[in-house]
């Protein structure tokens, strides 16, 4: 046989080139090619379906750092940005809870994870049945005698980022949860049992233990969790279609690309939400290398 | 184990070959592909009986928005169809978002046979995807609503039914709180809703907020607003005023602001729900809508008494009470179609043969001499007109929507109506001559460059 004769080296070769042929072709086609067009069609007019187009320049760069409109939005990722801390902190505290020894810990893990395999347009319109007038949240509180804290939820635009942003917490606190949890309970026993011999708390083994154990994991989540801040999406879209001052900068995208059929437009505003998520990771990057 | 390397380094290979392989026909699987998955949501198909008669025959798509109705009532319509042309048949697809899907598919060659001209299409790229029906001036004798998508003089799209705009309200809330008459002016528009939430039963004016959508249809009373047919496509385009005091944009969105401003709109807009809207009016618990024509028969279906459910043009201080048509979507034919003349037989055969634009689309049909549907018998004698709007002048075609875009106003959008609202309930500083500072500042330097 003809591979039989080839060096070791060689079949090897060939057998990595066919393996990786297809990932890679698959990724090209699905993941750069269209990415590509995208930066080609943010250099455009183009309106998303007319045969002919005329190349503008830079003249859509310059619209979205000139023009008020598209990037005062960004103010309302602040919000999804402040709740990413306080999702990272309730994940770590369950996770962390969880991973001591707990009555019915695997039904808290269940009902903790829940929410995360739910589908984004179900969870909205929980949500909007959560937060609408003499609704669920209404409700409660009138039923524990808290019935002067009962807000326009999502009226007031000053409390509806905050409403909005707890939805997604809710939503999305669950993944960061299971990832610390698979990470914590990586660690050993015996390193438990030997901080206990040396009369150490609980307070004192999750300082001094856990979080160093998991210091990557913890980068991790905090790059995800804060590129989902900035383009956060799913659930202002569904439920309240970025009114009353709650429009994020996807939701800005989607309106100019699919209302105003300006895809070019809307190409150049995802190319500069590329750049900046991936300023962002680079930039937590170096500021935690530093720390070491 | 040499030989196990051997043999796994032989079936990689058969592997990425076959895939590869398959990758290369893909082009050939993809054309036969599709009609399996067509034929998963197609209707009665006609038995090619041996008939004589007419001579078209070939198969066609047929692309619908109205997916609530594609296996039932369009099926009828097949079976019907195919006595009259029994080598046709017709395959239908529902598509339930169908301005977003169509207008990707029609990046492609395969957006079925006929289908409904998406309103996003700029009238001047029609012919780019629609085949023309015919001359304009030849089919104005037999069809109203073809003016929407003609260009130069040929006609590209039939009106599946023609709606009229104006308020939906219900009789016995507006009666029950003292008026007797339907108001005519906005004053008298507002006094009636304060009446109304004086009276402490009903929501006066829902704007269904939230979903967003019903927002829009305001926009189709402007021509009431204005009081004259030519403002929409003629005088709005060569004006730089669009939404300054006195001018129907502004008079027209003053009563959504005032009645938000004074709390005669539902107390949460955030959290409306456009099907138990339909519910809570037909029960007397909503006064008023701004919906177009169509959504009479919904609302009148849900009523105990569908008598209450009764319709009114928008208030306005103009001289003349016209009450717009309009098209709803009009219907093409594609330009890749393979069967035109099959495609086109449908297409006759459905607007003026199925009775699908008076009993399905709630409109008037579209057809010179057609009859008025029952809801606008109400109105004859009285000095309401009915009329189309004028088309816009020659070279100024697709101008207000050009415009529109551009400018990023949303005439046809809920954008600007949510920040009227918003405006109106105290959540923005901006007052209502803001917001139309703001619109009118748009248009003007968006005019500026489509109009030269």
């Amino acid at each position: 046989m003809v591979f039989k004769n080839l060096t070791y080296k060689t079949q090897r070769r060939i057998i990595i080139v066919a393996f990786s042929i297809i990932p890679v072709a698959l990724l090209i086609t699905f993941a750069y090619l269209p990415v590509f067009n995208m930066f080609k069609y943010s250099f455009t007019n183009w309106n998303g379906y007319s045969k002919t187009y005329d190349h503008v320049g830079l003249e859509n760069y310059k619209t979205i750092f000139t023009d008020s409109k598209y990037f005062t939005v960004f103010k309302v990722a602040l919000y999804y940005f402040g709740a990413t801390f306080v999702q990272m902190g309730l994940a770590l505290y369950f996770a962390t809870i969880l991973s001591f020894k707990t009555r019915f810990k695997n039904f808290f893990k269940g009902v903790l994870f829940f929410p995360f395999l739910m589908n984004g347009v179900a969870i909205g319109f929980i949500f909007l049945f959560f937060f609408r007038a003499d609704g669920t949240l209404d409700t409660v509180l009138q039923f524990i005698g808290l019935g002067d804290f009962t807000q326009g939820w999502l009226l007031n635009p000053k409390i509806i980022n905050i409403s909005l942003s707890g939805a997604s917490v809710w939503r999305y606190m669950g993944f960061n949860f299971i990832i610390f949890l698979g990470a914590i309970s990586s660690i050993g026993k015996d390193i438990y049992e030997a901080a206990d011999i040396d009369g150490a708390n609980r307070w004192h083994q999750f300082v001094h233990i856990i979080i160093p154990s998991i210091q990557k994991i913890l980068q991790l989540n905090l790059i995800l969790a804060i590129s989902g801040a900035i383009s956060a999406f799913d659930i202002p879209y569904i439920m309240t279609n970025g009114s009353n001052g709650s429009n994020t900068f996807v939701i800005q995208t989607v309106t100019t690309a699919f209302k105003y059929n300006k895809l070019g437009m809307a190409s150049a505003m995802a190319v500069v939400l590329l750049i900046i998520v991936v300023l962002v990771t680079v930039l937590q990057k170096a500021l935690i290398k530093e720390d070491k | 184990m040499k030989r196990n390397r051997t043999l796994l380094g032989l079936m990689a290979l058969v592997l990425v070959l076959t895939m590869v392989a398959g990758c290369g026909s893909k082009n050939n699987n993809s054309n036969e592909g599709a009609k399996p998955t067509n034929s998963a949501n197609t209707s009665e198909t006609a038995k090619p009986e041996e008939t004589a008669a007419p001579e078209i025959s070939g198969e066609i798509t047929v692309i619908t928005q109205r997916t609530d109705i594609v296996d039932t009532v369009f099926k009828e319509y097949a079976t019907e169809f195919n006595k009259e042309y029994p080598d046709v048949k017709v395959n239908f697809q529902g598509l339930s978002d169908y301005e977003g899907q169509i207008t990707v598919r029609m990046n492609s060659n395969d957006y079925g046979d006929v289908l409904l001209i998406p309103t996003s299409i700029p009238l001047a790229d029609t012919a780019q995807f629609f085949e023309p029906l015919g001359d304009l001036a030849e089919m104005s004798k037999q069809y109203i609503g073809l003016e929407e998508r003609a260009v130069d003089g040929k006609a590209y799209g039939l009106p599946t039914a023609v709606n009229f705009s104006g308020i939906l309200y219900n009789k016995k809330v507006f009666s029950d709180a003292g008026i007797t008459t339907a108001p005519r002016t906005p004053d008298e528009f507002l006094a009636a809703l304060k009446a109304i939430k004086d009276k402490g039963d009903a929501i006066p004016l829902y704007t269904n907020y939230a979903d967003g959508w019903p927002l829009t249809q305001w926009e189709a009373v402007l021509t009431t607003a204005a009081g004259s047919v030519d403002y929409v496509n003629i005088d709005q385009v060569n004006s730089d005023d669009n939404f300054v005091p006195g001018k129907p944009h502004y008079d027209l969105y003053k009563i959504m602001y005032d009645a938000a401003k004074q709390g005669l709109i539902e107390p949460d807009p955030t959290t409306t729900n456009w099907d138990a809207s339909k519910v809570d009016m037909a029960n007397g618990k909503i006064g008023a809508m701004v919906l177009g024509s169509w959504a009479i028969g919904q609302v009148q279906a849900l009523a105990a008494n569908p008598d209450d459910i009764a319709y009114m043009p928008y208030p306005t201080n103009a001289k003349e009470i016209i009450m717009p048509l309009a098209d709803d979507y009009t219907l093409g034919i594609s330009v890749h179609s393979k069967n035109k003349e099959a495609a086109r037989a449908w297409l006759d055969w459905f607007i003026n043969k199925s009775g699908y634009p008076t009993e399905q689309a709630g409109g008037m049909s579209p057809v010179v001499g057609a009859e008025l549907p029952a809801t606008l018998k109400q109105f004859e004698g009285t000095d309401v007109k009915f009329e189309l709007q004028t088309p816009a002048q020659a070279g100024q075609e697709g101008f207000v929507d050009k415009i529109d875009k551009d400018a990023e106003i949303g005439l046809w959008q809920p954008e600007f109506k949510k920040r009227i609202i918003e405006a109106g309930i105290g959540n923005l500083k901006d007052s209502y001559d803001d917001i139309m500072k703001d619109l009118n500042d748009a248009w003007v330097k968006s005019r500026a460059k489509v109009v030269k």
